[in-house]
């Protein structure tokens, strides 16, 4: 790959616990390029979650690089690893994570706004696209659990990202509602060329995107 | 106190309130100056209470044994608010005295006020005395008149002086007999002078002790209305020529440039020729700037009658007296067709 | 990005108005309650300052007789006579019935420039100044007063004193009746060549009063202000302090989702504090608003407090003043730095990554509740120690405020303590104690602040309660005779006492002069031997006999306040009419000046000139009315001159009442202020404890039995509040009457309990708890079962 948009390289994550240093992530190199899309599956505390983390700098590797298109962020301090995050990552929770005093555009547009590329017109497109135009104005806690992750996903998208990183998206819904969330979102990403890193636990999710990895014991498996 | 001093000297130019020359006595109770006076003394050296304002005004040229020329004027003025006399505090009668001692490089200027009624300032004719706190004009004269003889001090924080005069002549009367005519509307006082004292005395500067000696000129005046509506200030000399004749000249100023003026020439022997208006003219030849004002320091004073054209000098431009009331007052020389020393006053230079 | 963290954060006040509106309420209150004090005691403080500098005062020395009496006017002209720069000023009341006038007589004419004769600068007509009928110059308020009638013309003018008119000495003189200055002013700078004044003259030079005696009279009354605005303000805190935290509780998910979508730290932190600067500022302003009307209302209150209390003229309006607004919103900014430090610290410390679930924002640990509780005792013996050992008002204050805290440090603990007692009989009670326990870290600050609030309030009104007790006794006995007779004059009471004389019991006469003891101004009585005296009299200690060894007249009785302020004890001399010995101490309630009492042969050897123009009758009660009556009427005495003993009382109580108003007032307001913060901190609990709830719902319990739980454990806490305040109002009664009121006053009460008072204010803590719990029992008794059902989905 020549010029990946985000590749991690020999990646590895220990945690303190009662019963000594629980080893997350031992050795993890990954790669992916515009326009890729990449399932990582694995069983509960295989480090998945950790792994995604580490990649859009909500935590930090004990050794390993992370780097977002090509800057190292493991040596940067909070703040610039927040302006890298806000301007080139988008993620997606499975708790949706919504601001819950905010409007439905308002979620949509905040990421774009801390970046301070807020383009109206296209946050109205992805609103359109994710059949969000008739509840604009609404407040989260008025939506159902699929229109509220079809928020997050817009808001993923507004500022136009190079990595989106998904974690468990479909999660928290139902498997009618999350196959047709996914769909919207591999479409989106397809179009606006971003790369797409998903967390799931479940192999007919992950069959879903171009490639897949599975996460064991610390390890990447084929 | 600014604004009282003020008022008391604004209560002499509210005289136009008594209507047409002023004969007999004006609306507000007070009496007003007529013509041919006669006058009583000692009791004529005493207040008038009935009339608004008086003084008692001396001035001396003096030379010390330093050498130098000095200056001393003493004042007492009376203003009453109401023509009545109480012995309480009560009186209507407020009196305000200045000192002023004038050396070649200083000025020194002071003021007291005080009412009549209690007992803190008066005049009393026998034995002639008028004061004010402790700064007094005493008659010490047991034959005569009173003012033959006088003893005069004052003090202040920071100079005081103390003086003995005696009279080498009589009591001379201005105007018509002491009816001293103001303005062309009739504004008159009654007015009378000892110009002829000759003084010895100590002055008391922040330096030290002077003994002085030299002459002095004492004014007595008293009206209701002594100035007229339009008129602004005063320029006032007393001359003594070096022949032993005296002049005393004043001009009165009016808003539009015009001036009254009025003299009174004084023989050695106290033989007096008054002068009307027109007929002394005043001219300012030189200013200086003194109290943030300026003031013609240097006069030109011609009287045609008495083949007179002299230039005035004063010994300190800065004679300025710093009192709520504030005016200058000082020592002078001229040169000219006579030679001598006086003082000058000038008032009204706002 | 700093607008759009703001925005997103802030919205959160739209959403929830209510929480918002608490919030500025609580900072309002508490920056109002001590702005409110603050400008009451700045403007006591400049009417103080502005009485200092009546006449200069404060600057030029003043010549006056030993005796204090008027100077003679030969005296005065002949100091001037000698050149000496001094100016007379003639000061005296004018009365009539109840309305008075104290009259400033000067000289203009004489007056030094520092005396700064306020009126010469005006607009003045100066003859009519200077003479009949002359003018009074009087501030506005005291224009608009009931005053004496027959004064001469009043026109208004600044920086007159209240309750006074200056006016030209010839005004004063004609209206007081008299011609010699009560004293004399001095210039700063005096002639040359002159002796110093001291000793040209026998008359007293005292020197210009920097701070007055009023001032330093004063100090403890506004130091008992400030100390009660500032508790007020400590607790408006607590409510600004729930408020912070709930709302920081509330938006801990949308602070991570901020971080986590990439907005700094720092930037997180700068818009927190940015936007509670901006509410401070805004409550502030509220806050301002308000306490310039609390201390705009209570200021009428503090200025009859003042003059009842210590002879003090004070306008009772208030002037705004920008500075005192820019310090009290400089408070409102630090008091909420201070309350939100705890929240903003919490965010900071937040780790990005923790699963982002509410959780109870004060859970203090165990370990927590020990320290506060060895931090209490603690303060408890350093009180006891202050109490023991300290000196001065500032040791009694520090002593209180040890004993106050240190009860609000105790309060967790002991109610822990107290919950352990109880022994639950089922598994559900047993539920109900260990979910109280829980909860008290959580309501403990909330707690705290009505601890503080009913502590204060039984410590004031024990105190006030005490006084007003121990005044009515004394008034009982000092208040013997019954009938109290002012005449004309001297020789009018004279004629009057003699023909009164063969009808009445007894005739006492009432006589006194003004002297100056120790520097300071006091009262000379002189007393008739009678046993209206003997027997009524209250002495707090005496020599054998006491009355007799006064009628002999070379012994004195002196009150507490002249006893404690120069150390005076029974058998001491008093340096009065030649060396008297204090033979007796008698209680002297509200009078800030020294008295002593004299026999009335010594009394007119010493004060020939003074003689008795009030007197007072005994007689038999029932006769009392008519005599009184055939006083008006035969012998022509005005209304008011006669006056029976149930009048004066009556009179007396009403001077008493007013004076505690201003206390009774902020008392009230306190306590409203710590039902708030209840209010505030049981909303808070109660997002929180759903989790805790909802598994009780769902094992059967009913949401009505829920809700009066909450209801049953509201009131419980606030009942063990208000049992721990008792103790601790008591022991603020106790430090209140027995030191800092000697300290303040110069006498010792003794301590009455008032228990009704106590009932009164248990059902106050309880209705107050009460209203504060109705709110969220009515939504958990209406919660829909969705919302319970919740708690479980969104639990992982």
């Amino acid at each position: 790959m020549t010029n990946p948009l985000l590749d991690l390289h020999d990646i590895r994550k220990t945690y303190p616990s009662e019963a000594g240093p629980l080893r997350v992530l031992d050795g993890v190199s990954l790669s992916l390029g515009a326009g890729q899309t990449l399932a990582l599956t694995g069983e509960s505390g295989s480090g998945k979650s950790t792994l995604l983390h580490l990649a859009g700098g909500l935590d930090q590797p004990d050794s390993g690089a992370v780097r977002l298109g090509g800057q190292d962020i493991g040596t940067l301090d909070d703040a610039a690893r927040a302006k890298v995050r806000r301007n080139r990552v988008g993620l997606v929770f499975q708790q949706f994570n919504l601001v819950p005093s905010l409007t439905v555009g308002s979620n949509i547009a905040l990421q774009a706004r801390l970046a301070g590329r807020h383009d109206p017109a296209f946050a109205a497109d992805l609103a359109a696209r994710l059949g969000l135009a008739a509840m604009l104005t609404r407040y989260p806690e008025e939506l159902s659990g699929g229109q509220q992750q079809r928020v997050a996903i817009a808001r993923a998208l507004a500022h136009r990202p190079d990595v989106i990183l998904a974690d468990e998206p479909t999660g928290n819904l139902d498997e009618g509602t999350g196959d047709a969330v996914l769909t919207l979102l591999l479409e989106l990403v397809a179009e606006t060329g971003a790369a797409l890193l998903m967390v799931t636990h479940s192999p007919r999710l992950a069959n879903r995107l171009a490639s897949r990895l599975h996460l064991s014991r610390g390890v990447l498996e084929g | 106190m600014l604004r009282l001093l003020a008022a008391l000297l604004a209560l002499s130019t509210t005289a136009h309130a008594q209507g047409f020359a002023g004969l007999g006595a004006g609306a507000d109770g007070f009496a007003t100056p007529v013509p041919n006076p006669s006058f009583s003394f000692p009791a004529d050296h005493g207040p008038h209470p009935d009339y608004r304002i008086e003084w008692w005004y001396l001035t001396a040229t003096l030379t010390g044994d330093d050498g130098r020329d000095y200056g001393v004027q003493w004042t007492l003025f009376r203003s009453a608010l109401l023509p009545t006399t109480s012995d309480d505090w009560t009186s209507p009668q407020l009196f305000m005295g200045h000192a002023g001692l004038t050396t070649p490089d200083q000025h020194f200027s002071a003021e007291r006020l005080g009412r009549g009624g209690v007992g803190q300032a008066g005049v009393s004719t026998m034995p002639f005395r008028a004061f004010i706190d402790d700064w007094h004009m005493t008659s010490t004269a047991t034959t005569g008149d009173a003012f033959d003889t006088i003893t005069l001090a004052a003090r202040s924080t920071d100079f005081a002086y103390d003086l003995s005069l005696g009279a080498t002549g009589p009591l001379i009367f201005h105007g018509q007999a002491g009816f001293s005519v103001k303005s062309a509307n009739g504004q008159a006082s009654y007015y009378y002078s000892q110009p002829f004292y000759t003084v010895t005395g100590t002055l008391t500067l922040p330096s030290g002790p002077i003994t002085v000696t030299g002459n002095a000129w004492l004014d007595r005046e008293w009206s209701s209305q002594p100035l007229s509506e339009d008129q602004e200030g005063w320029d006032w000399f007393s001359l003594q020529f070096d022949s032993g004749a005296r002049l005393m000249a004043f001009g009165l100023r009016d808003a539009d440039g015009g001036s009254f003026t009025s003299a009174t020439w004084i023989e050695p022997d106290g033989t007096t020729t008054p002068y009307g208006d027109g007929a002394v003219t005043l001219t300012p030849l030189a200013t200086s700037t003194v109290a943030d004002r300026t003031l013609p320091t240097e006069w030109r004073l011609q009287l045609p009658a008495r083949d007179l054209d002299i230039e005035t000098t004063p010994l300190n431009p800065a004679a300025w007296m710093d009192t709520s009331f504030p005016y200058w007052e000082g020592p002078i020389r001229f040169t000219g067709t006579h030679h001598g020393r006086g003082y000058l006053e000038m008032t009204g230079y706002d | 990005m700093l607008y759009t963290a703001l925005q997103s954060l802030s919205s959160h006040w739209r959403r929830r108005p209510g929480q918002f509106a608490m919030l500025v309420l609580g900072l309002a209150l508490a920056t109002a309650l001590w702005s409110g004090v603050q400008a009451i005691n700045a403007e006591a403080r400049a009417a103080y300052d502005r009485a200092a500098a009546t006449l200069g005062q404060d600057q030029l020395a003043r010549l006056e007789r030993a005796d204090g009496r008027p100077v003679a006017l030969e005296t005065y002209l002949a100091l001037r006579a000698q050149g000496y720069l001094v100016s007379p000023v003639i000061t005296g009341e004018v009365r009539d019935g109840d309305t008075r006038l104290r009259l400033l007589g000067i000289d203009p004419l004489t007056a030094p420039p520092q005396a700064q004769t306020p009126a010469l600068d005006g607009d003045l007509d100066l003859a009519g100044f200077f003479t009949d009928p002359g003018i009074l110059l009087v501030s506005a308020e005291t224009a608009a007063l009931p005053l004496p009638p027959g004064l001469p013309p009043l026109r208004i003018a600044e920086n007159i004193p209240p309750n006074a008119a200056i006016t030209d000495i010839s005004t004063a003189a004609r209206l007081l009746l008299r011609q010699d200055p009560s004293y004399l002013l001095v210039a700063p700078e005096q002639p040359i060549g002159l002796a110093p004044l001291s000793d040209a003259s026998d008359l007293i030079l005292r020197a210009p009063d920097s701070g007055s005696d009023i001032a330093r009279l004063t100090d403890s009354f506004h130091l008992n202000l400030t100390a009660f605005g500032l508790l007020s303000f400590g607790v408006g805190l607590f409510i600004v302090h729930a408020a912070i935290g709930l709302a920081f509780e509330q938006r801990r998910a949308t602070i991570r989702t901020l971080r986590a979508l990439g907005t700094p730290l720092r930037t997180v932190l700068l818009a927190l504090g940015l936007e509670l600067t901006l509410i401070s500022v805004l409550a502030g302003a509220i806050g301002i608003a308000l306490g310039y009307l609390v201390a705009a209302g209570l200021m009428p209150g503090v200025a009859g407090t003042l003059r009842g209390l210590y002879g003090a003229d004070v306008e009772g309006v208030l002037r705004f003043s920008p500075e005192w607004a820019v310090s009290a919103l400089i408070i409102t900014l630090a008091g909420t730095a201070a309350a939100a430090a705890q929240a903003m610290l919490r965010t900071a410390r937040m780790p990005l990554l923790a699963p982002a679930m509410p959780r109870a924002w004060a859970q203090a640990s165990g370990g927590g509740i020990r320290a506060q509780a060895l931090a209490a005792l603690a303060l408890f013996a350093l009180g006891g120690g202050l109490a023991l050992l300290g000196q001065g008002l500032l040791a009694a204050f520090g002593c209180l405020a040890c004993l106050l805290v240190g009860a609000a440090l105790a309060l967790p603990a002991l109610m822990t303590g107290a919950l352990k007692l109880i022994r639950p009989k089922s598994a559900f009670a047993e539920w109900i104690l260990a979910d109280t326990r829980q909860q008290i870290p959580g309501l403990s600050l909330a707690l705290m602040a009505l601890l503080l609030a009913l502590s204060a309030n039984i410590g004031v009104s024990t105190m006030v309660g005490s006084f007003r007790a121990t005044f009515l006794g004394w008034l009982d006995q000092r208040l013997a005779s019954e009938l109290y007779v002012t005449a004309p004059s001297a020789d009018d009471a004279a004629r009057l006492m003699q023909a009164l004389a063969p009808q009445v019991d007894a005739i006492l006469p009432i006589v006194s002069a003004e002297v100056r003891l120790f520097d300071l101004p006091a009262d000379v009585f002189g007393i008739a031997d009678h046993p209206t005296y003997r027997d009524a009299w209250p002495l707090l200690s005496a020599a054998p006999d006491p009355w007799a060894q006064l009628e002999r007249g070379d012994a004195v009785l002196v009150n507490e306040q002249l006893s404690r302020r120069e150390n005076l004890r029974v058998g001491d001399m008093l340096p009065l009419a030649g060396g008297l010995i204090i033979v007796g101490v008698y209680s002297d309630y509200g009078n800030p000046n020294g008295q002593a009492i004299v026999s009335l042969s010594r009394f007119s050897e010493t004060f020939p000139t003074i003689r008795a123009t009030r007197f007072a009758i005994r007689i038999a009660p029932e006769e009392a009315p008519a005599l009184a009556t055939r006083l008006r009427t035969e012998f022509g005495l005005p209304e008011e001159a006669v006056t029976n003993q149930a009048q004066v009382k009556a009179f007396s109580i009403e001077v008493f009442d007013q004076t505690f108003l201003v206390t009774g007032a902020l008392n009230v307001l306190t306590l409203g202020v710590a039902g708030l913060a209840l209010l505030t901190s049981l909303l808070t609990l109660a997002n929180l404890r759903l989790p805790q709830l909802a598994p009780l719902w769902a094992i059967g319990t009913s949401r009505a039995t829920l809700a009066a739980v909450e209801m049953a454990r509201s009131l419980t806490l606030a009942a063990l509040t208000f049992l721990l305040a008792l103790p601790t109002g008591l022991a603020l009664a106790w430090i209140l009457l027995a030191l800092v009121n000697v300290e303040a006053f110069g006498w010792r009460l003794p301590m009455r309990i008032f228990p009704p008072d106590w009932l009164a204010l248990f059902g106050l803590a309880l209705l107050a708890a009460a209203l504060a719990a109705l709110g969220s029992t009515i939504r958990l008794a209406r919660m829909a079962p969705a919302r319970l059902t919740q708690v479980f989905a969104q639990e992982r």
